[in-house]
């Protein structure tokens, strides 16, 4: 017998009998999330949320706030004119010198914080996580309440790779003392458009 | 007694009177506390979702044979591989072939149980292979030669101090260095690393059954950076870490944020079902997933520890733990520590080695108390201690005690034939070494209870 069919056989030997067990539909809402609870949410996670009505809002935003802000990617034009292009030409590595990408949310979680990316929008995998900093665009009639909700909305099936982003990357491995920018963005921020 | 066992006793020994050692972890795991009751508040009905959670992962091993095939299903529709592995050594085998094959010299790796659980790092560096850890916590145990202390902060027991002097010795950075600075001196070094990889593994917090994914949370981002370059993804995963649907992640993520570190959710909840497809401009080329058993279907066999395998890992029974909190995570021995690693590792590694761990607790019970999937972590404790009288792993000298003990009590002339003295003289001579040598041992009175009311009522 192959391993496969070994191991098989134990658990067929070996688990319990089968029970009925309820449904956890409880937990999910129809109402929209509340974009001030999101807000703030965001900002404990140690980001920034900006309220936008349009793009062109988003530049001044990034010139009076990042200081250190030089090669920028943007998913869409129309967020940042001006931004690098030809950035998706190579392996990833060409983006190891990318101080901010910009990329659009496909939806964000009320209860906390979390913004749901995939592939399909991001193009290429590593980008969030590579580059020093990130800024998401997120439509504010994308927020939901709960995961819940959200988890019922987003698996698209031809995605290969799918993330919940919540704030930026920190570690507390040395006595538990929270420092941000551990191996991904240094930080994060929101633009709500809408 | 098992060499295991009397090598536990004398290191817990040792680092129950290490006064520093107490200090940092009290520190640290005092400042996890805060962070988990804040946590904690994100839930309008804990007890509920607790048990919603239980009922889930009990879901998950009634079908787990099904669930495991739909996995592999899924995940092979998508192009990654699945490979099956019975034990530790073919896990190894199979990921050295691999790496044979891509002529794999470097390796970076996130952080992962299932990988210390083989010793994947020594193997590979017996076949010449580098594979380094990526997970700040990780990294400072590897710098310093140790095992992970804790499972989810694999450095308790480091001061920042500590980790300062280290890298100064390792590095040769400044001596002092703040933990945001000694954090973005590992940045700089694996940025490197993970450029030059060939292969990136991960181990996987879940596997999802309905749409054949791997699960990774983390905060830092080394998982998603591990898997973002080198041209092969390893994972290395435990058949237990079924989750049915990958609708059960909006209960896990949040549940696991909370009891491993206080947050609300972590910072990057992954889900990988492939690899790179067809349009896509990056991620790895090859997926596998490595499904181990290694002991696990031992385990649900067995029909009261079974539910030990809907731990997820979240280390907070660890953190409750009197008995963890002063002897230390290494003081065990095994890769799972404190109160979980006591329950599985006599089944995943022999009764016979392992049995001491089921004895190291006070059976207080704030272990189950503070499981987030309400494992009755305690009574399995008492359960194991049963199997190992039953299937005769005890002495057989502390057998016969017990048994002249029995005798002895159910008796009333028995009883009533010696003096308290004699008595007393029984209890020194077979229980002293199992009542330790911190502990008095009780003392008879001269004459029992019977003798005393006839003496009254003449
Ligand atoms: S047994 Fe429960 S508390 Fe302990 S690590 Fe597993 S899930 Fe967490």
């Amino acid at each position: 017998m192959s391993s496969r069919e070994q191991i098989l056989a134990a658990i067929k030997r070996n688990q319990p009998e089968q029970q009925e067990l309820p449904v956890l539909d409880s937990f999910r809402h129809t109402e929209a999330g509340d974009p001030a609870a999101f807000r703030k949410v965001v900002e404990t996670l140690g980001g920034q949320v900006y309220e936008i009505t349009s793009y062109t809002e988003i530049q001044p935003l990034v010139a009076e706030h990042y200081t250190d802000v030089t090669r920028v990617v943007s998913i869409r034009p129309e967020y940042f004119p001006g931004a690098i292009t030809g950035w998706q030409e190579g392996d990833g590595r060409q983006l190891e010198q990318v101080d901010l990408a910009i990329i659009p949310g496909q939806l964000g979680v009320a209860e906390n914080g979390a913004i749901w990316i995939t592939e399909q929008e991001i193009e290429v995998r590593v980008l969030p996580f590579i580059t020093q900093h990130l800024a998401i665009v997120l439509p504010r009639t994308e927020i939901l309440p709960t995961m819940h909700d959200a988890y019922a909305r987003i698996w698209s099936p031809s995605a290969g790779f799918g993330v919940f982003i919540a704030g930026p990357s920190k570690t507390a491995d040395i006595e538990q003392s929270l420092v941000l920018g551990a191996h991904g963005a240094k930080s994060l921020t929101v633009f709500l458009i809408g | 007694m098992h060499q295991n066992a009397s090598s536990f006793l004398e290191k817990s020994e040792k680092k129950a009177g290490d006064l520093g050692h107490r200090q940092t972890i009290n520190f640290n795991i005092g400042k996890y506390n805060t962070a988990v009751k804040a946590g904690k508040q994100q839930f309008a009905d804990l007890t509920t979702a607790r048990e919603r959670a239980k009922n889930i992962k009990w879901r998950a091993l009634d079908n787990l044979d099904k669930h495991l095939e739909e996995f592999e299903q899924n995940l092979t529709k998508r192009g990654g591989k699945v490979i099956w592995a019975e034990n530790a050594q073919q896990a190894l085998d199979e990921i050295l072939a691999i790496c044979k094959a891509k002529q794999c010299k470097s390796i970076v790796k996130s952080k992962s149980m299932a990988t210390e659980e083989v010793h994947l790092n020594s193997f590979l560096a017996k076949h010449d292979i580098e594979c380094v850890e990526t997970d700040l916590g990780e990294y400072i145990q590897q710098l310093d030669g140790e095992p992970p202390y804790h499972i989810v902060t694999p450095a308790m027991h480091k001061s920042k101090e500590d980790v300062a002097r280290l890298f100064a010795e390792k590095l040769g950075t400044p001596p002092d260095l703040t933990p945001q600075q000694l954090t973005l001196v590992a940045r700089e070094k694996l940025r490197q690393k993970y450029l030059d990889a060939e292969i990136g593994i991960t181990g996987a917090n879940f596997i999802i059954a309905d749409i054949g994914g791997v699960a990774v949370t983390e905060n830092e981002g080394n998982a998603r950076l591990s898997t973002a370059f080198p041209k092969t993804h390893i994972v290395l995963v435990g058949i237990e870490k079924m989750l049915p649907s990958i609708n059960d992640l909006a209960l896990f993520w949040p549940l696991l944020a909370t009891y491993g570190t206080g947050q609300n959710v972590t910072v990057y909840n992954s889900i990988f079902s492939g690899p790179r497809q067809e349009g896509e401009t990056d991620g790895p080329e090859e997926m596998y997933v490595i499904l181990m058993d290694n002991g696990r279907t031992n385990i649900l066999m067995d029909t009261e520890a079974r539910e030990s395998l809907y731990c997820i890992r979240c280390g907070s029974c660890l953190n409750a733990c009197p008995v963890y909190k002063n002897i230390g995570g290494h003081s065990y021995g095994t890769t799972y520590s404190g109160p979980i690693g006591s329950v599985i590792t006599p089944h995943l590694r022999g009764m016979e080695s392992y049995i001491h761990l089921s004895y190291a607790s006070s059976l207080c019970g704030n272990c189950t108390e503070v499981c987030p999937v309400r494992i009755n972590i305690h009574e399995l404790l008492l359960h194991n201690r049963h199997k190992a009288v039953e299937e005769n792993y005890t002495s057989g000298g502390e057998k016969m005690s017990w048994f002249g003990w029995k005798q002895a009590s159910l008796s009333r002339r028995m009883m009533n034939l010696v003096s308290g003295n004699v008595k007393n003289l029984f209890m020194k001579k077979f229980f002293a070494k199992a009542w330790g040598d911190d502990r008095e041992l009780p003392v008879f009175a001269s004459k029992s209870f019977n003798q005393l009311w006839k003496e009254r009522r003449k």
